[in-house]
This record gives structure tokens, C-alpha cells and sequence, in this order.
């Protein structure tokens, strides 16, 4: 039973002037907001960037699917003539621009700082009992360089990248259409956000690894911590070995477009599969860096509404280590078309479905943990059982896509499309708005509504899976991705797509008007609104949580089962 | 709980394991019989006799559904000048509409590709999605809060944690047998005397060099969407001139990309493969049936990445030597021939290439290409 640190206090000079600025120690508004240290105002900020950038990302999905809606070019040409005047190949570059901004926007600026920036800030250091993360002024700088790297990004559309205005290169930037095939300042903006937002990432995860093996409440041991802490801890690895590879792939981009390297170039003996292999030794553990503290959270919330806890806590922790391990050595996958060998390609086969068991772990185990529970239908419950169905979808076409001689048809193809928008467009976005539900009281002290957020849900999943899952005929059917045009053979199911994501965008207008209306009207939030199934320690505070938590540190008692006893430190030492 | 103690009490489950196993051989059984025996497709009879009289050029004896060039022995090339493509009645390779389904397979690795997605792979993904949808539906049923009020807290069972690791990584060793056997057909080497056609991408088109035939390089753009109706084709698929290859024996396709990666991809045949700018990737294919088939660049090269098609058209040997012949080509074991005219063979005139491209060595354009060079590409407004 530790108890040593029952009277150590986290801010104890606070004490001496808490009457000079109320209860909470506030700043005033710029100085909160602007140049914030608390962990909780940089996740609200990390949450209204993503869900700002969200916005941009998903009406630039919609241009695309009324371009898509019928054959031919319809909005394009319209679109380049907000730049002035432009030939058709200016317009058709148009559509290069949209689909990089829309894969960078979502990926970097919306989903990335959503799930780590948002919700791992705001969460971790509470469920671990800590006061603060342990870096704060970084943590602050990681956020502000993230709104650099978003405006970096969105300054790329104002200048040429080549054949038109803005960077045409998808955000995979594959040289040498990156480099040679790109001239102009566009793409060195587009690469210049990255390097941004990936710095930010990078000091992200140090804060938060350092935080997590530093700062955990006294009894809180590695194999007590919530789920979504492990989660965390998880994606701070990848994003930590990760992401550098993507910096260094991305310097050479800008010094082989700007300062005659020849890295990627193989007329002077460089190689541009050599940056596909960089790209993608990032960008797979990009995609579990995205779903992973999904998968946190859809642990936190099935627990909960099922009032029982987690089902093999140590199995789902060590799978989600298992796939963040394995994450790193299938990138592969993604080139099985730019002429590996035989063995390359037997072997990547090979270790990307290795991934489908750890995965599979998961998803069991979710079940089973609400097998024999008591289940409540909240509207987080809603979400993550929505998420743990459509991310099966999602996964069992990653297992035909993992077979090198199968995705022969599929590469690049709508079917890839499908595959990976089921995985994060529904995985990771599902777990999001989950997330979002559950813990929106406790951030903003005021209840949604639970009609309008189940609404949501079902409007949002009707359109989601509207436009995605036709994505897989039209991929089977040949239809390569990227395209602005198509032959009159796949104009039905596009149609269809086009019709699912109105219904998707009216989904989100219920999501806006529900968050107006728990901010303008909604009820007060009580300190635990979730009832007995909330067990982690943020549920022990008052919604919202005070500017500074845990002056004194709570104490985990020593409990046989996981993280479902713990009470603050006053609770302890009334034992 | 030990492994050992599971092993004593529970030995009814580990028998399923094994019995799960034992179901592997089967299927080896049943995947062994398609791709040994390669069945042909069903719509090979589709080349009805009205049809092939439409195509005069092509000369009947040597359309032997199936069968096609492998009896056909070279006849006396018909001259020179006297090849005409395939007329819009050999499409066979293109996408159907409103189709949730593969393009034919006119190859067999295409087949037992189709055969593996179809038989082993969807029923596996069917079955497991029904499955995680079957077991949630049933908890929620089942453990709905008004029909379970107290929750139980069990939080462990080793058994059933193992199984639910051991039994998927099972099929998914069970799935892996077919696809290593598919990749190892996918990269079976040339015979030594296979002709060899290099494909390049350029930005925006596709040039087919025929290196075994004189080494000339054929252009294809795409065909405006009027031009394409007229001839019976489909809309942003059609090309000017088509990569022709002979039907029935492997070729030694190559690929390479002139300025940006490219990728060379037909759905009919089961084949992609990038064309990367300084490497020379290589496969060999091999067509079954005389036709046309088509297919679409698959790697983003730019601003008219949706408006380069690739039309691979399969003829009988003797067609194709007349093909060559027209291009001013000999076939192996010709003496070099004088240059036939090449103005009498009007679907295969590289004059809409666009100005500046053709020559292999030529810088590639990386700057906007003027539209009026290229009409092709200019998509409806």
C-alpha cells in the first residue's frame, strides 16, 4: 500500500495567492489561450483546431465527390478560375491539389491532433493522476507549431507547384513527381507543414512518455493504467521512431527539389522507390499512430457501459505493444507494385497478416468484455460499438489487400480507398466522436443531448458506410484512385458515394447544433455522469475538472483486478 | 492457469484446434485442382461467328476459342501494309457498369487470383465480420442493462484468450498457402526466346517499344470522348494505338517511366506493375485470348493522371507479324526488311504524338504541355 505521497502537494505556492485570482488560478484570456501551460486549455485548443481543421478537410472531400458525382469535369474548371485564367491541365492540377489536401488535413491536422493532442492531453495526465504533463511550455509549443504547419500547408494553394497553383503530389508526395515533376514553391510549403507538425509530434511524444513513466499517482504501476494511457504510450513510440524517418525523407525532398542533391533521382544514381521506402517505413506506423488511442478509448467506453472491467487487460495492452512492434516492419505493403522481388513480397505478405491477430485480440476481447455486462446504450456506447463493427470491416479487407499477388488488381485502386477510409474514417473517426461524447461533459461541465448524439450516430453511419462501401465494386471493378474523370462504367456506384456523403454532412450539422446546444443549454454536468461504470480517476474530479487537479496525489489502492478501485487520496486514507 | 493443466482439462478445445488443422490439406486439395487445370473462362465462346466476321483481318481459323495461337502456325504475313486493329466486337478486358465484381480474367494467374479472392479469401472475411456482427448483436440483446441488471465481473479466461490468438493466426496461415503459390506464379521466369515489349509512361501518354522487332516505338494517347464513340469504344479508355502483343504465348513485358512514376495496369489481366524512372521492372504475361483489354495508369503522374489509358491488344501470331510488318518491324529470324509504308496502316499512325515525345532519349517535359498539342486529352468541359 503506498501512501508515502498522501501529503505531497504538486503546486504548493498556489496556495499563498488564491485569492488574488480566484479559486483556479485563471490567467486572463490571452495569456490562458495563447501561451497556455495547462494541459487541459492546450487539449481544448488541440480539440477545436482538429475539429476546425476537420471542416476544411471534409469540404474539400465534398468538392471532390460532386466531381465525382458524374462523369466528366463539372467543377474543376470553375474552381482553377477562382486563380484566374487557367487551361484544362490547370484545372485537372486542381484535383491533384484537393486530394493532398484533403489526405494531409485529415491525417495531420485533423485525426493526429484529435486523438493524441486532444484527447491524450486532456486525459492522461488526469487518468494517471498527474497534475500536469511534464513538459508543459513544449507542450504548448507542440501545439502552436501544429497551427504553423496547418498554415504552412494552407499558404502551399496560394502558389504554383507546376503544372497549376498548389501542391498536386497526394500526400504521399511519391518523388519524382515531387521534385522534378513539381516546380514552384507549392510543394516546398506542403513539405515545410510537414516538418512542422512532425516536430510538433515528435515533442508530443516525449512529453507524453515522459509524463506516463514519470508522473503516474503513487500505486498506479505500469500494468494498472487505464487502457487509453497505454494507448498513448504506444503511439508516443511510434511517433517518436517514426517520425524522424519521415523528417529525414522530406529534407532530402527539399534538398534534392532545391539544392541538387539526387537522393530520389536515378540519373544521379539515386532511387525513387528509396523514398517510397522512407515514406511508408513512416507512414504504416502513421496509421496505427492514428488508431491506436482509438482503440484506447473504445477500451474506456465499452468498459464502462458495460459496468464490468476490461476483458484481458494484459492481453489487450500487450496487443496493442504487438501491433505497434509489427506496425514497424510491414511498410512494404504498400509498394507490392513497384517491383519487389519475390521474397520481398512473400515476406511482407507474410508479417502484414501477422497483424490481424493482435488486432483480432482486440476485438474479442471488447466483445467479451460486454459479454455478461450490463449494458447501457449511451451515445459513446453507440459509437464505439459502430466503430468495432465497421473497424472489422475495415480489417478483413486489410487481410485480402495483405496477400502481394491479390492486390495486383487492387493497388491504387477504389478498393484500397474503401479498405482504408472503413479502417480510419470509420475506425478512427468513429472512436473520436465516441470519445467526444463521452468526455465532452467533463471538459465543458454542460451535458449534450443523448437523443441528438444517437441521431448523429445513425445518421453518420448510414453515410459513411453510403459512400464507402460502393468504393469497393468500383475498385474491384478497375477504378483507379486519384482520378477527376471516369469512364461511363462507374458512373452508378460514384453517384451512390456522391448521394452518402449529403448524408454524412447533414450528420455533422446535427453534431455542430448539439455541441451549440450543450454549451448554450445543456444541463451541468455532475462530477461522475457515466455512473458505477466510470472508474478511472478523472471521474473523481468535477466536471469541469479544477484549472489545477491534484495538488494532492490521489493513491491507487492495491486491488486484484485493474484500474476499477481507485479512489482519491482522501478515500484512501479514510481506509 | 498453465498451458499443461489447459491441455489435461480442456482437451475437447485443443481437438477443435486440431480438427481446425486438419481442414488445411483439404483446402490445399481444392485450390491445387483451378490452378492446375486452368478451365477456360466461359466467355470464350462469347466470339460468336457474326462477330468474327466483322473482323475480316483476322483470320478465323486461328480464333479456336481458347485454343487460340497455340496451333497457329505463321501464315504467309498478308502484307505490309494490311494490319487493321481489332474492331469494338473483341473488347473483352473493361469495366461493366454498375458491375461489384472483378473484370474477366484473361490470364491464368488472373484466375486462380479471381479463384483464391472469390473461394478463399471472401468466404474467410464474410464469415468473420458475420461472426463479430452475430456475437454483437447477441450481447447486446442478451446483456442489455433492463435484461442483466448486475453485471458480472469476470475479467479473465486464459483458454479462450488463447484460442481467440492461436485460431486466427491458423486461418491465416491457411490463407497465406494460396497467395505465396500465387506470388510464386507471378514471377515465373521468361522462356529465353519470349519476345520482350517495353512499356513507358510519360507525362500524359504510353509509348510500347518493341525491342525483338526493330526496337520502334509506338504512342498512345488517349482518344477524345467523341472519337472513342464513334468507334465503338469506351469513353476515357480508348487510345490511339494500341500496345499490340500475340495471343497465347508469354511475353517479357517491361516497364519503365520516362518522367514520374507511372504504373502500367490492366484489371482483365491481373497485372500492375510501376513505371519508376530509372529501373526497369519486368513480368511476364501471357494472354489467353485474341481481344482487347483495358486498363488505366494507376499511379499518380500529374495533372492528367485519369486521361493516359493502356489498351492491350492480343492478335494471333500472324496478325501480329503483319502488325510489326506495318510498323516497319521484322519478326526474329527476318532479315532486316526495308521499311514497309507505314501510311496505309491507319489505326496504327503515331500522329497524335504529342510533339516532342516519342524519341526515347528526349528530355522529358515536365512543364505544362500546351492543350492544342494535344487534343486527345482534353476532357469534356
Amino acid at each position: 500500500m503506498a501512501t508515502t505521497a498522501d501529503t505531497f502537494q504538486a503546486h504548493p505556492e498556489d496556495h499563498h495567492h488564491s485569492d488574488a485570482h480566484g479559486a483556479d488560478h485563471k490567467p486572463g484570456f490571452f495569456a490562458r489561450w495563447f501561451m497556455s501551460t495547462n494541459h487541459k486549455d492546450i487539449g481544448t485548443l488541440y480539440l477545436i483546431f482538429a475539429i476546425f481543421a476537420g471542416v476544411i478537410g471534409g469540404a474539400v472531400s465534398g468538392i471532390m465527390r460532386l466531381e465525382l458525382a458524374q462523369p466528366g469535369i463539372q467543377y474543376l474548371t470553375g474552381l482553377a478560375s477562382l486563380y484566374g485564367e487557367h487551361d484544362m491541365d490547370q484545372a485537372l492540377h486542381m484535383w491533384n491539389v484537393l486530394i493532398t489536401a484533403h489526405g494531409l488535413i485529415m491525417v495531420f491536422f485533423m485525426v493526429m491532433p484529435a486523438m493524441i493532442g486532444g484527447f491524450g492531453n486532456w486525459f492522461v495526465p488526469l487518468m494517471i493522476g498527474a497534475p500536469d504533463m511534464a513538459f508543459p511550455r513544449m507542450n504548448n509549443i507542440s501545439f502552436w507549431l501544429t497551427v504553423a504547419g496547418f498554415c504552412s500547408l494552407m499558404l502551399s494553394s496560394f502558389f504554383p507547384g507546376g503544372t497549376g497553383i498548389g501542391a498536386g503530389i497526394g500526400w504521399t508526395a511519391y518523388a519524382p513527381l515531387s521534385t522534378t515533376g513539381s516546380v514552384g514553391p507549392a510543394v516546398d510549403f506542403a513539405i515545410f507543414s510537414l516538418h512542422l507538425a512532425g516536430a510538433a509530434s515528435i515533442m508530443g511524444a516525449i512529453n507524453f512518455i515522459t509524463t506516463i513513466f514519470n508522473m503516474r499517482a503513487p500505486g498506479m504501476t505500469l500494468h494498472k493504467m487505464p487502457l487509453f494511457v497505454w494507448s498513448i504510450l504506444v503511439t508516443a513510440f511510434l511517433l517518436l521512431l517514426a517520425l524522424p524517418v519521415l523528417a529525414a525523407a522530406i529534407t532530402m525532398l527539399i534538398t534534392d527539389r532545391n539544392f541538387g542533391t539526387t537522393f530520389f533521382d536515378a540519373s544521379g544514381g539515386g532511387d525513387p522507390v528509396l523514398f517510397q521506402h522512407l515514406f511508408w517505413f513512416f507512414g504504416h506506423p502513421e496509421v496505427y499512430i492514428m488508431i491506436l488511442p482509438g482503440f484506447g478509448m473504445i477500451s474506456q467506453i465499452v468498459a464502462t457501459f458495460s459496468r464490468k472491467p476490461i476483458f484481458g487487460y494484459l492481453g489487450m495492452a500487450y496487443a496493442m505493444v504487438a501491433i505497434g512492434v509489427v506496425g514497424f516492419i510491414v511498410w512494404a505493403h504498400h509498394m507490392y507494385t513497384t517491383g519487389l522481388d519475390v521474397n520481398t513480397k512473400m515476406y511482407f505478405t507474410a508479417a502484414t497478416m501477422i497483424i490481424a491477430v493482435p488486432t483480432g485480440v482486440k476485438i474479442f476481447s471488447w466483445i467479451a468484455t460486454m459479454w455478461g455486462g450490463s449494458i447501457e446504450f449511451k451515445s459513446p456506447m453507440v459509437w464505439a460499438m459502430g466503430m468495432i463493427f465497421l473497424f472489422t470491416v475495415g480489417g478483413v479487407t486489410g487481410v485480402v489487400l495483405a496477400n502481394g499477388g491479390v492486390d495486383d488488381v487492387f493497388h491504387d485502386t477504389y478498393y484500397v480507398v474503401a479498405h482504408f477510409h472503413y479502417v480510419l474514417s470509420m475506425g478512427a473517426v468513429f472512436s473520436l466522436f465516441a470519445g467526444f461524447y463521452y468526455w465532452f461533459p467533463k471538459m465543458s461541465g454542460r451535458m449534450h443531448s443523448e437523443f441528438l448524439a444517437h441521431v448523429h450516430f445513425w445518421v453518420f453511419f448510414v453515410g459513411v458506410n453510403v459512400i464507402f462501401f460502393p468504393m469497393h465494386f468500383l475498385g474491384m471493378n478497375g477504378m483507379p484512385r486519384r482520378y477527376p474523370d471516369y469512364t461511363p462504367a462507374f458512373a452508378q456506384w460514384n453517384y451512390v458515394a456522391s448521394i452518402g456523403y449529403l448524408i454524412m454532412a447533414a450528420s455533422m450539422v446535427i453534431f455542430f447544433v448539439n455541441i451549440i446546444y450543450a454549451l448554450v443549454a445543456g444541463r451541468r454536468a455532475a462530477p461522475n455522469y457515466w455512473g458505477e461504470g466510470a472508474t478511472t480517476l478523472e471521474w473523481t474530479l468535477s466536471s469541469p475538472p479544477p484549472f489545477h487537479q491534484f495538488e494532492t496525489l490521489p493513491v491507487i489502492e492495491d486491488h486484484h483486478s485493474h484500474h476499477d478501485h481507485i479512489g482519491s487520496a482522501d478515500a484512501a486514507k479514510a481506509h | 492457469m498453465t498451458f499443461g493443466e489447459i491441455a489435461r482439462k480442456r482437451l475437447h478445445c485443443l481437438f477443435l484446434l486440431i480438427a481446425a488443422l486438419a481442414l488445411f490439406p483439404i483446402s490445399n486439395a481444392a485450390f491445387a485442382q483451378p490452378a492446375g487445370s486452368a478451365p477456360p473462362p466461359s466467355n470464350a465462346s462469347a466470339v460468336s461467328a457474326e462477330q468474327s466476321a466483322a473482323a475480316p483481318n483476322v483470320a478465323d481459323s486461328t480464333l479456336a476459342p481458347a485454343a487460340a495461337a497455340e496451333g497457329s502456325t505463321v501464315k504467309a504475313a498478308p502484307g505490309a501494309a494490311a494490319y487493321t486493329g481489332l474492331g469494338p466486337e473483341w473488347i473483352k478486358g473493361k469495366p461493366v457498369a454498375g458491375a461489384y465484381y472483378f473484370q474477366p480474367q484473361y490470364t491464368a494467374d488472373g484466375r486462380y487470383a479471381r479463384w483464391m479472392h472469390n473461394y478463399v479469401l471472401m468466404p474467410v472475411i464474410t464469415v468473420i465480420t458475420l461472426f463479430v456482427l452475430g456475437l454483437m448483436l447477441f450481447v447486446m440483446w442478451r446483456f442489455r442493462a433492463s435484461k442483466n441488471p448486475v453485471p458480472s465481473k469476470t475479467s479473465h479466461n486464459t483458454l479462450i484468450e488463447v484460442v481467440w490468438t492461436i485460431l486466427p493466426a491458423f486461418i491465416l496461415v491457411g490463407i497465406a498457402v494460396p497467395s505465396m503459390i500465387l506470388l510464386n506464379n507471378q514471377f515465373r521466369t521468361p522462356p529465353k526466346d519470349a519476345l520482350t515489349i517495353k512499356a513507358t509512361g510519360y507525362q500524359w501518354y504510353w509509348g510500347y517499344t518493341y525491342a525483338d522487332n526493330g526496337g520502334f516505338e509506338v504512342i498512345s494517347n488517349m482518344l477524345p470522348d467523341a472519337e472513342a464513340e464513334k468507334r465503338g469504344e469506351p469513353e476515357h479508355l480508348a487510345a490511339d494505338n494500341r500496345m499490340v502483343v500475340p495471343v497465347g504465348v508469354p511475353i517479357r513485358l517491361q516497364i519503365t517511366g520516362a518522367d514520374v512514376i507511372h504504373s502500367f495496369a490492366v484489371p482483365s489481366l491481373w497485372f500492375k506493375l510501376d513505371a519508376v524512372p530509372g529501373r526497369l521492372n519486368e513480368r511476364v504475361l501471357k494472354v489467353d485470348e485474341p481481344g482487347i483489354y483495358y486498363g488505366q495508369c494507376s499511379e499518380l503522374c500529374g495533372a492528367r493522371h485519369g486521361y493516359m489509358p493502356i489498351v492491350v491488344e492480343a492478335v494471333p501470331a500472324a496478325q501480329f507479324a503483319a502488325f510489326i510488318h506495318s510498323q516497319g518491324g521484322t519478326m526474329p529470324g527476318e532479315a532486316a526488311a526495308a521499311p514497309a509504308a507505314p501510311a496505309a496502316a491507319p489505326l496504327q499512325q503515331p500522329e497524335s504524338a504529342v510533339a516532342g515525345a516519342p524519341g526515347a532519349g528526349a528530355a522529358p517535359t515536365v512543364a505544362p504541355t500546351p492543350a492544342a498539342a494535344a487534343p486527345a486529352a482534353a476532357p469534356a468541359a
